[in-house]
């Protein structure tokens, strides 16, 4: 950040109005990104699921069809959006941005590099728990305020998966916490980059909360196989079947930005941030960087994609049955493990120790 | 300082107007959100003072997932509200008193004048939370894992007072489920991918 500090001590000289407009800027720094990603993520997902079904994928707007998703982000911002008559107009209106609001609140303590960081916050984990846990309101509200059937048995739905697999997601991170012994994100990284390269991320010692922790994700971000909310099979669209136009895109924003978060955070926590995989010693591939957290949650970006071409939906009791009887049992199990691993000094730079 | 103050206050209100709008809301749906909103902004509250780990345990415990299931279980019940409001002026008088012996006890547990005391100062300059975890894993263990238990057990009774076998329910079995292989389930029948069709004959017969 260094080559930003004469713009940075150039708007703090304003006093706290300055302060104030160094952060709205460091936000749109990460805001404006984040919402450009998910646009051409949202692309790459219709080029690869059309790859997988043997077709083109989107390819005639622009070059490759990289400004698909811009015409239907416009064309869906120009549309008329409907209130239903009988729904609750107010909170109608408000849960789209109920949904979006900790979808973006939480990356405020994503670090990107070692000093690239908008909140180096102590509690930076727990932070992201309560932000990601906040974000099924949006869903829950979305439904009730419909006023329809379809969209009241997505919201349940949804309300009992996320809440169930948020608490095998959150197991899996206590694992993470013991082994780093912080509960900052930055400090969670720099634990794993012991002597042994890639074999002292946490991806190995704790493998099974790493896997517990991906297929959580990608349960509560309500994606494929795991999409009961939506359920297009079943109950039409779910939750948003009433919405449309803006709101509808509002939805749709969140929850692809969730799920980028979701990659973010797997290769933060298990696979070493920006981290190399190559020894140091090597030129130009052993230096660690944020182009290597990048392409870490572009795999699992692209994992998300993957899942959602290969797998059915699991039926409802089904998923219950994954996160309380096998998720969670395995995921407490680890944790005395990885304490028994501690004990016994196996990770020696613990951030905090 | 000012600007914590100003904060303090404006989140204080919203906090006292939510509180409100939780006991006279209509519609009960509308009373969970606004208890929601009460817990939040009891927890930008904590913030300020730099209470960081009670402030962000609180909306993940309380708003993530004690208010998600009330809600739920809010919006289930289809609760009729006019019968509701009919106690509501009768009952108000208990209610005030019950309010009024709260305030006082917290007034007497605080004391009047800790109340003009500013921010306490961080005890280690850094994280309450490593230091919240030592005093619970050191000094306060045993009440601790006593607390703990005891949570537990409510949760093992509450499964066991409501759980009950409904005669004519089916259920399916996991683990046969999981079990299951693809041979037991489809038949492959192998057919020639090019198959004798008769074909149109090349010149039509004269009709």
């Amino acid at each position: 950040m260094s080559v930003f500090d004469p713009l940075r001590n150039f708007i703090l000289g304003y006093g706290d109005i300055g302060l104030v407009v160094w952060l709205v800027v460091c936000i749109l720094c990460i805001a404006v990104p984040v919402i450009l990603a998910v646009a051409f993520y949202v692309w790459w997902e219709r080029k690869v699921l059309g790859w997988m079904h043997v077709r083109m994928g989107p390819n005639s707007v622009g070059p490759a069809g990289l400004a698909q998703t811009f015409a239907d982000v416009f064309k869906l911002l120009f549309k008329e959006y409907l209130l239903p008559a009988k729904s609750s107009k107010l909170l109608f209106v408000l849960a789209p941005l109920i949904a979006l609001v900790p979808a973006f609140a939480a990356w405020a303590v994503v670090p990107f590099d070692q000093r690239v960081v908008l909140s180096n916050a102590n509690a930076g984990l727990l932070y992201l728990l309560a932000m990601t846990s906040m974000g099924v309101y949006g869903i829950i509200i979305a439904g009730w305020a419909s006023n329809s059937k379809y969209a009241m048995l997505g919201a349940m739905r949804s309300a009992a998966q996320v809440v169930s697999y948020e608490i095998a997601a959150g197991m899996a991170l206590v694992g993470v916490l013991i082994c780093a012994g912080s509960l900052n994100l930055t400090d969670i990284v720099n634990a794993q980059s012991g002597a042994y390269g890639i074999f002292s991320w946490f991806w190995l010692p704790l493998l099974p909360l790493f896997v517990i922790y991906f297929v959580s994700g990608v349960a509560e971000t309500n994606r494929l196989p795991f999409d009961m909310a939506e359920g297009e099979s079943e109950i039409v669209a779910g939750f948003h079947v009433e919405y449309s136009g803006a709101p509808f895109a509002v939805f749709f924003l969140t929850e692809y930005a969730n799920m980028i978060l979701i990659s973010f955070l797997a290769s933060v926590l298990f696979l070493g941030g920006w981290l190399s995989p190559f020894p140091e010693s090597w030129p130009l591939l052993g230096v660690p960087g944020w182009w290597w957290l990048f392409a870490k949650a572009f795999f699992f970006a692209f994992l998300y994609l993957w899942f959602r071409a290969a797998f059915p939906r699991y039926r409802y009791d089904q998923i219950m049955r994954l996160g309380w009887k096998v998720f969670i049992p395995i995921a407490l199990a680890w944790i005395g493990v990885a304490g028994v691993l501690v004990y016994f000094g196996w990770f020696g730079l613990g951030g905090a120790r | 300082m000012t600007i914590n103050l100003i904060l303090f206050y404006v989140f204080s209100a919203i906090l006292v107007l939510s509180a409100l709008g939780v006991v006279g809301a209509k519609n009960s749906v509308h009373a969970v959100l606004l208890l929601v909103l009460c817990f939040f902004t009891t927890s930008a509250l904590w913030l300020l003072i730099q209470a960081e780990f009670l402030a962000i345990v609180l909306v993940l415990v309380y708003v993530g997932a004690v208010m998600v299931l009330f809600l739920f279980v809010v919006m289930m019940l289809d609760i009729k509200i006019e019968p509701l409001r009919e106690g509501f002026i009768r009952y108000l008088p208990v209610g005030v008193l019950v309010a009024a012996v709260m305030l006082a006890e917290m007034l007497l547990l605080i004391g009047v004048h800790n109340l003009q005391v500013a921010a306490p100062a961080d005890p280690a300059g850094a994280s309450n939370t490593a230091w919240l975890g030592m005093a619970l894993f050191t000094q306060f263990l045993l009440p601790f894992e006593v607390a703990a238990l005891i949570l537990t057990v409510a949760v093992v009774a509450a499964v066991m007072l409501t759980l009950r076998k409904r005669s004519g329910a089916r259920y399916q079995n996991p683990s046969q489920q999981v079990a299951v292989k693809a041979s037991e389930r489809i038949r492959i029948v192998k057919m020639p991918s090019i198959a004798k069709m008769p074909i149109a004959p090349k010149t039509e017969a004269a009709p």
